[in-house]
């Protein structure tokens, strides 16, 4: 609402995220540029100002032109930029670039397609990565599988050696000017099909919205997170937020829009694989290992990763309770340790090869939900024992007795071993509890109503199964069942009116928050302390019981309040709202304008509407002694807090894995090579999986067109929430296939008639519909000349269970990740289409076997 | 008979002040007898939407234990009183007839599914994963590094779980020593 340009590039906000778009209206209102790029002419587009066709896969290609534009003519934010970023840095001299060695930066490993990223630090300083990362730099150089955890910014000791000047060389500055030296709008035409003229206009309302007294923001989805480059997207609009100056500032920033009600919940207390609660990185397997060197490795020097120690033990406190004395290493020996990739898809393969017995899918479909969905039934088939617990009767409960492959014959239900409990769920209305929203905002719900029958809450299940677990170890002398036994799981239950025993939302989200020696809910992660006497189970939430009062079920009304509502739920962390508003105020601490002034220093201390994001009397003239000492180690200048420089990343020198900077690559599967660096086609450090049922389509005619997945309002992913209800089925009610008249011409396609979509791993069919909406680009083909490119579009909301049924787009999609997050690409493939219906059972197989026959894949 | 004839929505149609037949006119007993599902609530339970991420608020009404309403909350500062069409359809979703509301059993190789009872389905998951765990416990690897793990369990879910809820499902995997827990953040 405070921007004055708002681009939405890889996300329809408008139809995915309706009741937030209200605000970018609100904004253009208030006469705010709106700019959509996306492949799709969508809702979102047609309220924009501007429009920006492109070419699915190809927005680092954009983001590099726009950066180039950005410091070609000066229209950076120069006061921020040599603040506030890294820009004057001076990068090691054995660092060489894209530029140098046709496509790769230094350090490649062609044989294991990975990189040693030792040559891309920082002259005069070891930085050693991101917290979590320095372990994983190690697993590198073991040859392993490497994992990148945590959060912010990389640990580091020494001071690199700047050039304020922003003249040498090898400054970050002249290191990123080069780099994108090459991204001209011409290339940006040739790659993105975007002509130079809307370039030039997107360009131009970016550059004079951002400044001292002008912010821009950028807002996007998983249209940037789902590919082989995903990460790498994110870290391409950082850097030229950075350079405009539009991070930390009202009306800036990079916004996610997450797509599920408690999507930032899961990454915060994470169900994932590689990290502990608040970023904390799950231990690896090392020799020797204890709770000093897993902190000295992974904890920061500087800035607030530098009291890992502090939230480390805390949560070891809170789980293990009495049993974690320091004698003991607070139970860190209680953590299970990893030793490569441990992440979903890696986890159903071998499921499918018969190596995981057991598996719980609470709340997720992913017989349908997830890419290359056959993929993941040989998972679900192949197993000894399945919990799935949902509030419908979903695809991954079914797949044994009526799932494509029992159709086709590729499976038969007598054949399939594997034991199903299908669990019904209580749903929101039934529980108590909160989510976290896309803003970091932890809002409670209050239970309204009692779950009917066997529907219980996952809080009951897994502390029932938790008790259960504990009473049958209790006797147990096997060290194995120690961190159950010690495990704390005392929480108060209460009984309903129709006799269910759950236990306390309430009294979980304080063990969350924490407590002092005295058993008193702390306020702030500030007052943990690593010697035993504090628990909390999720620093960063710390404070969301401050006062013994469940801040998160405030709910003061919007109108009674300012625009940022402090006193609406409680946002993590310290219920700040805009993270690093240090940066809204200049060096000396004053705003850099009257109109964008956010936090500003009074004198004494750091004051405004929002709650500073910044140690609150720290003078901007503060030097720090030493740099080792966590939070006492920031200068008064420097708001990136959670970055061990203290600044914000034009050129990251540790803490990816496949690059310092973004550089264009085209997706696992193009239609195109890659005019930028023809060697390397896609991310040289991409996860790829060889195995029968996840071919790739190889380049060339056989499948000419890409596709791109997508969302309408009235469905909500793959439709385990949405399938079941009568009045979204009567909006949508089936699967359609989006393409342009003249893809329709070129392939016969007509309105309304059915049509079928081809990849390698399979064939989905859908109701066609014609629409100019859908544009087809002309790119470079690689060879001097040019082509046009046509794209389609396929919701994915559909499978065969509930009242509207279709086909799940996820079959189409192959399991291709990026390297930093095995995060797959499901935004861009290539794909053929053809009139008419699809092959049917034993045919289907038939089908797809002449085709991948046809493009060379089998003999 | 008479009183019959007047309230014939036709008569009061031409001869009354609503023409077209769109107000007064239209009216019956039957309109008379129906009120908001809102004003015969007995209870109002504030809620967010479960759907995506925005987080807008959500009024639950309920009567004698059951959701009749559910409708935007006015005083959110997100959402103002706005839900879109999957947060409107939340009644449809939370009294769906089509919910499976008992435990669903299917043993190995089996063609149908089964009843089976809440509490021994919760005692046979027990087993199971305590068995899978003996069975496929890594004390250490074979460089004699520290595992202390099982990867013979994995889990998936929830983005639309309470945070309440994913804590204590990493708390109680971890101490099982799972370690592949994962969630749609990835996928």
């Amino acid at each position: 609402m405070n921007s004055d340009c708002i681009v939405i590039q890889g996300s329809n906000m408008a139809e995915a995220h309706p009741v937030g778009f209200q605000w970018v209206m609100e904004a253009k209102r208030r006469g705010a540029t709106v700019i959509h790029v996306d492949p799709r002419f969508t809702r979102t587009s047609a309220v924009a100002d501007l429009h920006v066709p492109i070419r699915a896969g190809t927005d680092i290609a954009l983001l590099g032109g726009l950066i180039r534009h950005v410091i070609e003519t000066g229209t950076y934010f120069e006061d921020y930029m040599r603040s506030y970023t890294n820009a004057p840095m001076l990068v090691g001299e054995d660092f060489r670039d894209t530029e140098d060695l046709d496509g790769v930066f230094s350090g490649y490993d062609p044989e294991t397609g990975s990189y040693d990223v030792l040559s891309w630090q920082y002259e005069g300083a070891e930085v050693e990565a991101s917290a979590g990362f320095r372990d994983e730099r190690t697993m590198v150089q073991e040859h392993e599988h490497a994992e990148i955890a945590g959060s912010g910014g990389a640990p580091f000791s020494g001071t690199p050696s700047r050039d304020d000047t922003l003249q040498h060389p090898r400054c970050v500055f002249q290191v990123l000017r080069r780099h994108y030296a090459r991204y001209t709008p011409e290339t940006v035409e040739q790659v993105c099909g975007i002509d130079q003229d809307t370039f030039h206009r997107l360009a131009e309302a970016l550059t004079s919205n951002s400044g001292r007294e002008r912010t821009a923001a950028f807002c996007y989805a998983v249209g940037w997170t789902h590919h082989t480059v995903g990460v790498q997207y994110i870290r391409a609009a950082s850097i030229l937020q950075s350079l405009l100056g539009n991070i930390g500032r009202p009306g800036g920033g990079i916004l996610a829009l997450r797509g599920h009600a408690s999507i930032q919940g899961s990454t915060d207390i994470p169900t994932l694989f590689d990290l502990l609660p608040g970023y904390i990185p799950m231990p690896h397997a090392h020799q020797d290992q204890d709770l000093d060197t897993f902190i000295e490795f992974n904890a920061g020097n500087k800035g607030f990763w530098g009291h890992m120690d502090t939230y480390l033990v805390s949560l070891l406190k809170a789980w293990f309770g009495d049993a974690a004395t320091a004698d003991n290493d607070f139970c860190f020996d209680h953590l299970p340790r990893l030793t490569g990739n441990h992440s979903s898809f890696p986890t159903v393969m071998a499921q499918a090869r018969g190596e995981v017995p057991g598996y719980f899918v609470i709340g997720e479909n992913p017989a349908v939900g997830t890419a290359n969905s056959k993929q993941q039934r040989l998972g679900l088939a192949n197993l000894e024992w399945l919990v799935v617990r949902d509030l419908n009767m979903i695809e991954t409960a079914t797949f044994w007795k009526d799932g494509p492959e029992i159709e086709t014959g590729e499976l038969r239900t007598e054949d399939i071993g594997t034991e199903v409990f299908f669990l019904p769920a209580a749903n929101h209305t039934e529980k108590d509890g909160t989510f976290t929203n896309t803003q970091r905002l932890l809002q409670w719900h209050h239970k309204a109503v009692e779950p009917p029958g066997d529907c219980r809450s996952d809080l009951w299940f897994y502390y029932e199964l938790g008790k259960r677990l504990k009473a049958r170890l209790a006797d147990s002398t096997d060290p194995s069942d120690r961190p159950l036994q010690d495990l704390t799981w005392d929480y108060p239950v209460e009984i309903g009116p129709t006799g269910i025993a759950e236990p306390s939302a309430e009294a979980v989200l304080r063990e969350i928050n924490g407590t002092d020696a005295d058993g008193d809910a702390l306020s702030s992660y500030l007052e943990m302390k690593a010697d035993g006497t504090t628990s909390g189970g999720c620093w960063i939430y710390t404070g969301v019981y401050a006062d013994e009062v469940n801040q998160s079920a405030r709910r003061r009304p919007g109108g009674e309040q300012d625009l940022l509502a402090l006193e609406w739920g409680w946002a993590w962390p310290m219920n700040r709202r805009v993270l690093y508003n240090r940066a809204s105020a200049d060096p000396e601490g004053r705003p850099w304008s009257e109109r964008k002034k956010l936090i500003w220093w009074d004198g004494e201390r750091w004051t405004g509407p929002d709650v500073p994001d910044f140690p609150v009397n720290l003078s901007p003239d503060h030097r720090p002694e030493r740099e080792d000492a966590g939070a006492e180690s920031i200068a008064g200048d420097e708001p990136f807090v959670m970055q061990s420089d203290g600044r914000a990343w034009l050129y990251a020198p540790a803490g990816l894995l496949d690059g310092p900077m973004p550089a264009h690559y085209e997706p696992q599967e193009s239609p195109v090579p890659n005019v930028l660096y023809p060697k390397h086609r896609a991310n040289p450090a991409r996860e790829e999986f060889a195995r029968p049922e996840n071919p790739y389509n190889p380049p060339g005619d056989h499948f000419p067109y890409v596709f791109t997945t997508f969302r309408v309002t009235e469905h909500h992913t793959a439709g385990g929430m949405s399938r079941w209800t009568p009045h979204l089925n009567e909006l949508f009610p089936e699967m359609f296939l989006e393409v342009s008249p003249e893809l329709a011409a070129e392939r016969g396609l007509v309105n309304n008639d059915w049509a079928h979509v081809v990849t390698t791993r399979s064939a989905v069919e859908g109701r066609v519909v014609v629409t100019e909406r859908a544009k087809p680009l002309r790119v470079a083909d690689g060879s001097g000349g040019t082509r046009v490119i046509h794209q389609i579009g396929v919701p994915w909301h559909w499978g065969p269970n509930g009242l509207a049924t279709g086909d799940a787009a996820n079959e189409l999609l192959s399991v291709a990740l990026d390297p930093n997050v095995h995060i797959m690409e499901t935004k861009a493939a290539t794909c053929d289409i053809r009139p008419g219906r699809r092959p049917r059972g034993p045919d289907l197989v038939a089908f797809l076997a002449d085709r991948r026959r046809a493009a060379g894949l089998e003999e | 008979m008479r009183e019959w004839v007047q309230s014939w929505p036709v008569r009061r149609q031409l001869s009354g002040r609503d023409p077209l037949g769109r107000g007064a006119a239209a009216r019956s007993a039957g309109t008379d007898r129906k009120t908001a599902r809102t004003s015969t609530a007995d209870g109002v339970t504030k809620s967010i939407c479960p759907f995506c991420a925005v987080g807008c608020g959500q009024n639950i009404y309920t009567e004698n234990g059951r959701v009749t309403h559910v409708e935007g909350d006015p005083d959110s500062p997100i959402s103002r009183g706005r839900l879109c069409p999957k947060g409107s359809s939340t009644l449809s979703l939370v009294t769906s007839p089509l919910r499976p509301t008992t435990v669903r059993y299917r043993r190995p190789h089996g063609t149908e599914w089964e009843d089976l009872d809440l509490d021994t389905a919760l005692d046979m998951i027990t087993d199971r994963v305590l068995e899978t765990r003996r069975r496929t416990w890594e004390d250490v690897d074979d460089q004699g590094r520290h595992l202390h793990r099982t990867l013979g369990i994995a889990s998936l879910g929830g983005a639309t779980l309470d945070n309440e809820e994913n804590y204590l499902m990493k708390k109680l995997y971890t101490a099982m020593g799972a370690v592949q827990v994962e969630n749609q953040a990835r996928i």
